[in-house]
């Protein structure tokens, strides 16, 4: 298998902290991989320093051998890898459809793929269709979520880095969620999953990093770190 | 009939105030910050018609246009200059770069065109319309001055909400960082915000040296903090904020004026905003910004 995303030596500080101190990881094409650790432990900041939100302090970061650790960070979708963030950050003035619509903003495809895809977002993802027309600040923490996936899917990327898809919803609600994930990795996108949710993602994973203090202190195959005892005590709550 | 006539000037003259506040609130609701040069660059379009129009006997309409074409560089050279490179230095910091701009555009005008007022030949070419056996008449100025805002005010909301520029704008407005990953050009963006502000200066600065013709290198200070004034009004960063905002403002300065003391009216005007602020303090159409948890 290819190698979509490599990330090597990539340290990241905010002014005087390092918040992460040299970590190097890939991730092939077709998988799920998850990214685990506690609060702090520097996993959002790795995903935004992939998708360039961030600047690393050094270090490269490969997609599809295209190195893009000093890309534009609005170039970067164009490559085909999005990022659904913490937090959903849904544009929350705007309805449902706008919020799909920006989704789809650097398509040049045509307007019928892309209402094509509107339809697919619908049937994956039903409940955002009843609410179409509704502004995105006034749904549910799950909806949100769900549109916020629906939302990363309008690009058609290879590869989405998903930040902490679970955090603040019911245990149903995670369930459909990571349910909704496994859906889109089978039907070919690859997967970067950071969670705290540790059970859960090691349950969709392929493979997992542990991420402790900016640094990677494990990896390996997602049920063989299930079954480690040191992640059991530290973050399966074993 | 007095009272109909003081409330079609108050309209007039909020309506530019709105479509000065339209520069400030998209500048502010884009970039973060209060561009504090933003009335100068009125005067600056003022002097350009002057020029094209008075020095190179250009058509008013070309004259107009050229002075939008001057100021949408003027906003962008402004931008890429003066504020870009603080867009991560503290609010405090642009704050103080943009008072600097505005002294600085006062006094290249101060040099150019020396210190004594000019006076501005009207743009408009209409006749006075009278009304009820000529009790009411209403200039040509201020006719042409609420149709302009009227189409201006239409054309920015049909572009920010129908087009895909405009709804980048929006998404930039709300979230930059979740804006770049949907591949929308932030930067790109406020340039476009500034363009199209400076533009809209031009188009205000015209419309009030015709209807107050005196023009000097301080002419935009005044009503730039009274737009100011309108933006916050309305609802800092709204655009409808900023139109209504502009509007009340008008009428409330033109009827103070005339019902209760001319040197008082822009005291009432800034009392107004002050309670105005006491009982809704995100103004009239403001939005309550969620903190993030």
């Amino acid at each position: 298998m290819a190698k979509m995303l490599s990330v090597k030596d990539l340290n990241v500080s905010y002014g005087a902290i390092n918040a992460i101190r040299g970590i190097s990881f890939d991730v092939e094409e077709g998988e799920i991989v998850t990214l685990i650790g506690a609060n702090g432990a520097g996993k959002t900041t790795t995903l935004h320093a992939i998708s360039r939100l961030l600047k690393p302090k050094s270090g490269t970061i490969e997609f599809c051998g295209t190195p893009i650790s000093n890309m534009d960070a609005y170039k970067i979708i164009n490559l085909g890898l999005t990022q659904v963030p913490e937090g959903r950050r849904v544009f929350s003035n705007l309805t449902v459809q706008q919020n799909l619509e920006l989704g789809a903003y650097t398509r040049k495809d045509g307007a019928d793929a892309i209402a094509a895809d509107y339809e697919k977002v619908f049937e994956r993802l039903p409940r955002l269709k009843e609410r179409r027309k509704q502004l995105a600040g006034t749904l549910s923490g799950g909806e949100q979520q769900m549109l916020a996936i629906g939302r990363s899917i309008m690009c058609t990327p290879k590869m989405i880095l998903m930040d902490e898809p679970s955090m603040g919803l019911s245990p149903l609600l995670v369930q459909e969620i990571f349910d909704i994930i496994k859906d889109l990795n089978k039907s070919g996108t690859t997967i970067l999953l950071v969670e705290q949710n540790a059970k859960k993602a090691l349950e969709i994973a392929n493979r997992a990093y542990v991420l402790e203090t900016g640094l990677i202190s494990m990896s390996g195959n997602a049920s063989e770190l299930a079954n480690n005892p040191k992640v059991q005590a530290a973050y399966l709550g074993a | 009939m007095q009272f109909v006539s003081f409330l079609v000037n108050g309209i007039s003259l909020g309506s530019i105030y709105a479509i000065i506040a339209l520069g400030y609130t998209m500048v502010y609701g884009i970039a973060r910050m209060l561009n504090f040069a933003h009335g100068d660059v009125i005067m600056i379009g003022s002097y350009l018609v002057f020029v094209l129009m008075g020095s190179l006997g250009m058509p008013p309409f070309v004259a107009v246009l050229g002075a939008m074409v001057g100021c949408t560089l003027l906003g962008i050279t402004i931008e890429r200059i003066a504020y870009k490179p603080l867009r991560e230095a503290p609010s405090l910091a642009v704050l103080i770069t943009a008072i600097g701009v505005s002294y600085l555009l006062q006094n290249v005008a101060l040099l150019i065109w020396g210190s004594n007022p000019k006076s501005f030949t009207s743009v408009v070419k209409m006749d006075p319309i009278r009304l009820f056996d000529g009790q009411l008449v209403i200039t040509g100025e201020t006719l042409a001055t609420i149709i302009i805002s009227v189409i201006i005010m239409i054309a920015l909301t049909l572009f920010v909400n129908r087009t895909k520029m405009g709804r980048a704008m929006l998404a930039v407005s709300e979230d930059k960082g979740a804006a770049q990953l949907m591949g929308i050009n932030v930067n790109r963006t406020i340039s476009l915000t500034f363009a199209i502000g400076s533009a809209l200066a031009a188009i205000a600065g015209v419309l009030l040296c015709s209807t107050y013709p005196t023009l000097q290198p301080t002419t935009g200070a005044m009503p730039g903090i009274k737009a100011f004034v309108a933006a916050v009004f309305g609802g800092i960063g709204s655009i409808p904020g900023a139109m209504l905002g502009g509007v009340l403002l008008g009428v409330i300065e033109s009827l103070s004026k005339a019902y209760i003391s001319s040197q008082m009216a822009d005291a009432i005007v800034f009392g107004v905003l002050v309670i105005v602020l006491l009982v809704k303090p995100k103004g009239i159409l403001g939005k309550a910004v969620k903190e993030k948890v």
